[in-house]
């Protein structure tokens, strides 16, 4: 891949460590900033102190022996090695005597402490400037006759005579200078980490989410079945790919359902209604009686009857699939619902000739919907009657409500003809699916699937399995034993 | 419409009716419908006026759509109930899933229908509903012609022959006998005898009431439970 910067500087990676560098950066700068200021008052402190116990010596050689001894003393110290400032000049600020040179005009007009740091020139006088144990190893710059900062005391002697004594300021700015630098660097080394940092980082985001934009590209063009790249890292790109894979697994599924009901709306709700289009076209043409008319309009009714019952079916079934709320779950007794749908069929049974038993023992309590529930096994119970009446010596159809593991096994076992072939037993259960062996029998082809929508929202199974003969419809509810 | 459905009933004779609905189409066919059935509907158009024409006058049943213009039905009911009105409602929905019929009946109407429906399951609906129709909550006899139904005994007669009938059996004998002399739908009974509002796909209700009416006209001269054609079933004396 090539270096593109501009795209990295635009993901959060690289915008968030861009933040962290200079909000780091910045505490950096206010640290040092507050170390250097503190350390450098210290010095001027100790600068200081060491003045005013210079300015104490002499102050005690000129009482010993007034002005001659000062002056010696001033001499003597002046050329000591790194020596501090002295000068004593005369009532005009002529210079006298000490190591100064040459100072900035008006320091000397002024008794006590120099508020601000002055510049001056000091002798070239190197005598001693071989100092043992290097104590200042930039000596060197101090003795030549460059000018530099100082401080000092300027004290009038009782002749009238000035004295001064002053400190170079070479240690503590020299100090400031090292911590600047060392700041600069410190920043520039930050710098390229977090450029570093924000580069591969940065990359390794953009690896990802190009690898995801260019897999929903695909998926935006209409290819269903692509799914976002996972790398296996389990890291929180994936989490995403994973949870966005099965979303897009929803979708697909959902609208394979949309385009399937599409298509068998078009099939099984044309066809019924060509057939109500031919029966009222029929009626209007030749003669007949008002009884004719009434045939065919009852004929119309209950047409259309049959289509409204396959309209709302495939409406539920959507809906179902689409999520209902919440609010529609309460807690429901299963075995009351057998119960219920036993009772309501064993009429329909009898008169068929098929014996219907339903085994219900005790309380099977879920979280559901009762109308559901009942509609679902109603639709099996009224396939296994339909399918086995007639079919076979002694119809039977047997409803069991029975607790297995985890879940509760509601089971609608019939000794009919069954579904022989697997294929067709797990195709049963789609949508309009109508096997050949059904075609003659009334009904939408939707009953299977609505009960299959309804296991589905209640996070249950629809299994269709090979009775003995027969079938078996097996409705598996999640059901855990303290419920 | 026929003949057996524009029958004239005492009590149900003349009913005033509001319907709001805000389809013209479906309106206007609901209150000729009703015209024919011998009752005088009035419609209003969205649910404002709806909710005036219901404040400004007593009706005995209204027939109010969920969806309509200006103010939505379960506003409209609402509203209606909050100010007092206790005129029996039906609600017309198209939407028909199990939590819509509940919200639609805590809005406070008392039955609730889904569009497509079939006239006379309305018709046969708003009937029950008319409020000046007789409660027989607190009657412990039913009578209809000879047959006799003992509501604090539980047993059933007919003439001088007692009947022996199933628990559900005599649940449906009630619901009959409580609205004898009106039409009701087989969906009236799945709900009001066995409390399912799910559609059975094979006629399941037909089967009991023929049992029951097996066990209740068998060995006697008259029928007493008629079958309505396109419509449900009637319990009448002669």
């Amino acid at each position: 891949m090539a270096f593109r910067l501009p795209a990295i500087m635009k993901t959060t990676a690289a915008r968030l460590s861009a933040l962290y560098l200079l909000l780091f950066a910045l505490c950096a700068v206010l640290l040092v900033f507050y170390m250097t200021s503190l350390s450098a008052r210290m010095l001027m402190v100790q600068t200081q102190e060491t003045i005013n116990e210079e300015v104490l010596g002499l102050a005690r050689a000129y009482q010993r022996g007034g002005i001659p001894t000062l002056v010696r003393v001033v001499e003597q110290r002046a050329r000591q090695p790194g020596a501090n400032l002295y000068l004593l000049a005369d009532p005009n600020g002529q210079i006298l005597s000490g190591n100064v040179q040459s100072i900035q005009p008006g320091v000397l007009q002024r008794e006590g402490w120099t508020e601000l740091p002055f510049s001056y020139e000091r002798y070239g006088e190197v005598a001693g400037r071989r100092t043992p144990a290097g104590t200042e190893k930039t000596d060197s710059e101090i003795v030549t006759e460059e000018r530099h900062n100082a401080i000092a005391v300027v004290l009038r002697l009782p002749n009238q005579m000035l004295l001064m004594v002053g400190r170079d300021l070479g240690e503590p700015e020299r100090f400031r200078d090292v911590v600047q630098r060392a700041l600069m660097v410190a920043l520039g080394m930050m710098g390229f980490g977090g450029l570093l940092i924000w580069y591969f980082v940065g990359r390794r985001a953009l690896k990802h989410i190009d690898g995801v934009s260019e897999a929903s590209r695909r998926i935006m063009a209409g290819d269903l079945t692509g799914r976002l790249p996972v790398t296996g890292a389990g890291d929180e790109f994936d989490r995403l790919a994973e949870n966005l894979n099965v979303m897009l697994a929803r979708i697909a599924h959902l609208n394979d359902g949309l385009k399937q009901v599409s298509d068998n709306i078009a099939h099984d709700l044309k066809t019924p209604l060509t057939r109500l289009r031919n029966r009222a076209e029929a009626a209007l043409s030749g003669k007949k009686t008002g009884a004719d008319y009434r045939e065919v309009l009852e004929g119309t009714i209950a047409e259309s009857d049959q289509l409204i019952r396959t309209f709302n079916a495939i409406l539920m079934i959507s809906r179902l699939e689409a999520g209902y709320s919440a609010e529609s779950v309460a807690k429901v007794d299963l075995s009351a619902v057998v119960h219920d749908v036993f009772e309501l069929y064993e009429p329909v049974a009898e008169e068929l000739g098929v014996g219907l038993e339903a085994h219900a023992a005790g309380e099977f309590m879920i979280n559901g919907n009762r109308e559901l529930i009942a509609q679902a096994l109603s639709n099996v119970v009224d396939n296994a009657i339909k399918y086995s009446a007639g079919a076979v010596e002694a119809p039977h159809v047997s409803v069991a409500l029975k607790r297995e593991g985890d879940e509760i096994h509601l089971l609608v076992a019939d000794n009919g003809l069954g579904i022989p072939d697997e294929g067709d037993r797990k195709r049963a259960t789609e949508r309009f699916v109508r096997l050949e062996q059904s075609r003659s029998q009334p009904g939408s082809g939707l009953g299977l699937s609505l009960a299959h929508a309804v296991m589905k929202f209640h996070n249950g199974r629809l299994d269709l399995l090979p009775g003995n003969p027969g079938l078996s419809v097996l409705m598996s509810f999640p059901g855990s034993k303290d419920e | 419409m026929s003949p057996l459905i524009s029958r004239k009933i005492a009590y149900n004779d003349g009913m005033k009716i509001l319907v709001i609905e805000d389809d013209r189409e479906a309106a206007d066919y609901m209150q000729r419908a009703f015209a024919e059935a011998g009752h005088t509907a009035h419609v209003a158009g969205d649910g404002d006026s709806g909710f005036a024409l219901a404040d400004a006058a007593e009706y005995d049943v209204m027939v109010v759509d969920r969806m309509l213009p200006r103010r939505d039905g379960l506003s409209v009911i609402a509203g209606l109930r909050s100010r007092g009105n206790t005129t029996p409602v039906l609600i017309l929905s198209a939407l028909g899933e199990v939590d819509d019929r509940v919200t639609g009946l805590r809005a406070g109407g008392d039955d609730y229908l889904t569009k497509p429906y079939a006239f006379s399951e309305l018709l046969a609906r708003v009937e029950v509903l008319n409020r000046r129709a007789p409660t027989r909550e607190s009657e412990t006899v039913y009578r209809v012609g000879d047959l006799e139904l003992d509501r604090l005994s539980h047993t059933v007669r007919r003439g001088s022959q007692e009947i022996t009938l199933q628990p559900r059996e005599y649940r449906l004998l009630e619901y009959l006998m409580r609205h004898a002399g009106q039409v009701v739908t087989r969906t009236m009974l799945l709900e009001n005898v066995w409390d399912y509002h799910f559609d059975p796909q094979t006629n399941v209700i037909d089967v009991h009431v023929s049992r029951l009416r097996g066990k209740i006209e068998k060995g006697f001269e008259k029928p007493i439970l008629h079958t309505i054609r396109g419509a449900g079933y009637m319990l009448k004396a002669g």
